[in-house]
């Protein structure tokens, strides 16, 4: 199946001779959830605004849905809706006269039945006649959910849609997001949460300064490069380490109650079996033990870290 | 053509005047009444004839003129650059639609809204003065023409402000004062002949020479110099939007 963005070595230079994106080449599967991370001024917000048509690239192609975003604008656009990461509302106007003109502006025919399901799935049905003013900041979020699915998108962009929200109102975006995946729409989301990432997305993009620095799915990602622990209370204390068992990766803590086992899980068996046989051999009993992962967080950090 | 886009902006931007009717009609209107008191009754009593048309008469087209301009100019500065102020904009540069369909949906709604003033400060002059209109295409072709012209430099300048207080600076400190000094009140033919030759510099003389033209066949400059000059500011006005969107200039990074 063709991708249904296709990102090729793209560069966006800004006029003041600032990189934001330095030959990024990226291609989004039809009905995944990718999330782009990386940290403040990466370059998130401008590869979203390029293939939206708000920015101007400086070299590079891309197409959306098999169409060139300069070239066949209307095309690539019209499958297109994008949550930025700023509330920005006209707050003077009421709920409905505000998605009535974005669905309008994607040369979407009136459509009061749709819109007012989008509302009641959004939970702002009662407040449709409100200006948006008078909404809570969870409201004026959902809105722009509204706004940007008003006119029935294949692809959806979010840009931080959960930036500065109370974790109640996270998870329902979470759960939003889901059920819009699969209803077969091509999620793109920017995040500083990496648990959101964690939880959500198929696939992964690290971006830094400008550059796409890695893609992979999430759970290939977290095989390659996440780390496992097995941490052993020892029954009795030990002063160090017995020559049979220096064969392992092992470290003992300072008090000689701990044993700390680090591995890779990179799809290789780890001789966790073999391990503890030779504990037992070695005449040291395990009292407890414990496991732990590392999180997308802690990969994200490391590859940020190695590449800086 | 995205015409859902161009009705969606159209329809939007006018729902704005019905919100702001106060400041939108009442306010003209009432500038109008305002200005016949003082000019027509005040000055007119003193002015009786001008060119053969009497005073209250021939302020009209001036005081219409007056109106279109800044009602023009303030819609359709304002329908833009309220969207880049508040941040919306993004919405409408990712939209599928072109640079002419934008222009023609605020232009239009812009258009549409100082054309309805103008009519509107016409029949209120009707309630204090007997108006007779001698070529009623012609008035209605220098309004509408006057009109969208003015939205298109209302918009350049919609684009250019980053502050409200630049929205302003134009209409207040050059339109307005072009406007006054362009003959709403008077017949350049009154002042000295020095000061004559200084008013043809103003191009609102000819906008209000043409108009008035269209009211009573008095003119003070041919009107199809009036004419040339609106089309000409008007092509000025069209090429500047057009520099605006190749380039990007305050819309895009």
């Amino acid at each position: 199946m063709p991708p249904v963005i296709s990102v090729s070595h793209l560069s966006k230079t800004y006029a003041g001779g600032r990189a934001a994106l330095k030959d990024v080449s990226l291609e989004i599967d039809k009905g995944e959830i990718f999330a782009l991370l990386g940290p403040n001024g990466a370059g998130k917000t401008t590869l979203i605004s390029i293939i939206c048509g708000i920015v101007t690239p400086s070299a590079g192609k891309i197409t959306v849905d098999g169409h060139d975003i300069i070239r066949d604008y209307r095309a690539a656009r019209s499958v297109i809706g994008l949550v930025p990461q700023e509330l920005t509302i006209d707050f003077f106007e009421s709920v409905l006269a505000t998605i009535k003109l974005s669905r309008g502006l994607f040369g979407k025919a009136p459509d009061d039945s749709y819109l007012e399901s989008l509302l009641r799935e959004l939970a702002l049905f009662d407040r449709k006649d409100s200006q948006a003013r008078t909404l809570s900041g969870g409201m004026k979020r959902r809105l722009m959910i509204a706004k940007a699915l008003s006119h029935e998108p294949n692809i959806l962009f979010l840009d931080e849609p959960t930036a500065g929200v109370d974790v109640e109102l996270r998870r329902g975006m979470w759960d939003l997001v889901r059920r819009l995946r699969d209803a077969g729409t091509t999620i793109i989301l920017t995040t500083h949460y990496l648990e959101e990432a964690e939880e959500m997305a198929d696939r992964i993009g690290v971006i830094r300064q400008g550059e796409l620095i890695l893609v992979e799915e999430k759970k290939r990602l977290m095989q390659k490069l996440g780390q496992k622990k097995l941490t052993l209370t020892l029954s009795a204390p030990l002063a160090a380490l017995p020559a049979s068992l220096q064969d392992y990766a092992l470290s003992l803590a300072e008090d000689g109650r701990e044993l700390t086992y680090s591995y890779s899980e990179n799809g290789a068996t780890a001789p966790i079996a073999a391990l503890l046989e030779s504990l037992n051999a070695a005449g040291i009993g395990i009292a407890d033990l414990r496991t732990e992962q590392s999180s997308l967080e802690d990969i994200f950090v490391s590859l940020i870290g190695k590449t800086s | 053509m995205n015409f859902q886009a161009i009705r969606a902006i159209y329809i939007y931007e006018m729902a704005r005047m019905r919100r702001t009717l106060l400041q939108s009609i009442v306010s003209p209107v009432l500038s109008t009444a305002l200005y016949f008191i003082v000019f027509g009754s005040a000055i007119g009593s003193r002015i009786s004839h001008v060119g053969g048309v009497n005073y209250g008469a021939f302020i009209v087209p001036g005081l219409i003129m007056l109106n279109l301009l800044t009602q023009s100019i303030s819609n359709a500065s304002f329908g833009i650059y309220f969207p880049r102020f508040v941040g919306t904009i993004y919405e409408i540069l990712s939209a599928p639609m072109s640079a002419f369909e934008i222009v023609a949906a605020y232009v239009g709604a812009a258009a549409s809204k100082s054309i309805a003033l103008g009519l509107l400060t016409l029949a209120t002059a009707a309630l204090f003065i007997d108006i007779h209109i001698l070529h009623p295409f012609w008035m209605l072709a220098f309004l509408v023409l006057t009109s969208v012209t003015f939205s298109l430099f209302g918009f350049v300048i919609g684009i250019w402000a980053d502050s409200f207080e630049k929205l302003q600076l134009i209409p207040l400190l050059i339109v307005t004062p072009l406007t006054f000094l362009g003959g709403s009140f008077y017949s350049i033919d009154m002042l000295p002949p020095f000061w004559r030759g200084v008013t043809l510099v103003n191009p609102v003389v000819y906008l209000i020479s043409g108009f008035r033209w269209s009211f009573y066949g008095l003119s003070d400059v041919n009107v199809g110099i009036s004419l040339g000059m609106t089309l000409l500011f008007l092509a000025l006005c069209l090429g500047i939007v057009a520099w605006i969107f190749k380039t990007g200039y305050r819309l895009k990074t």
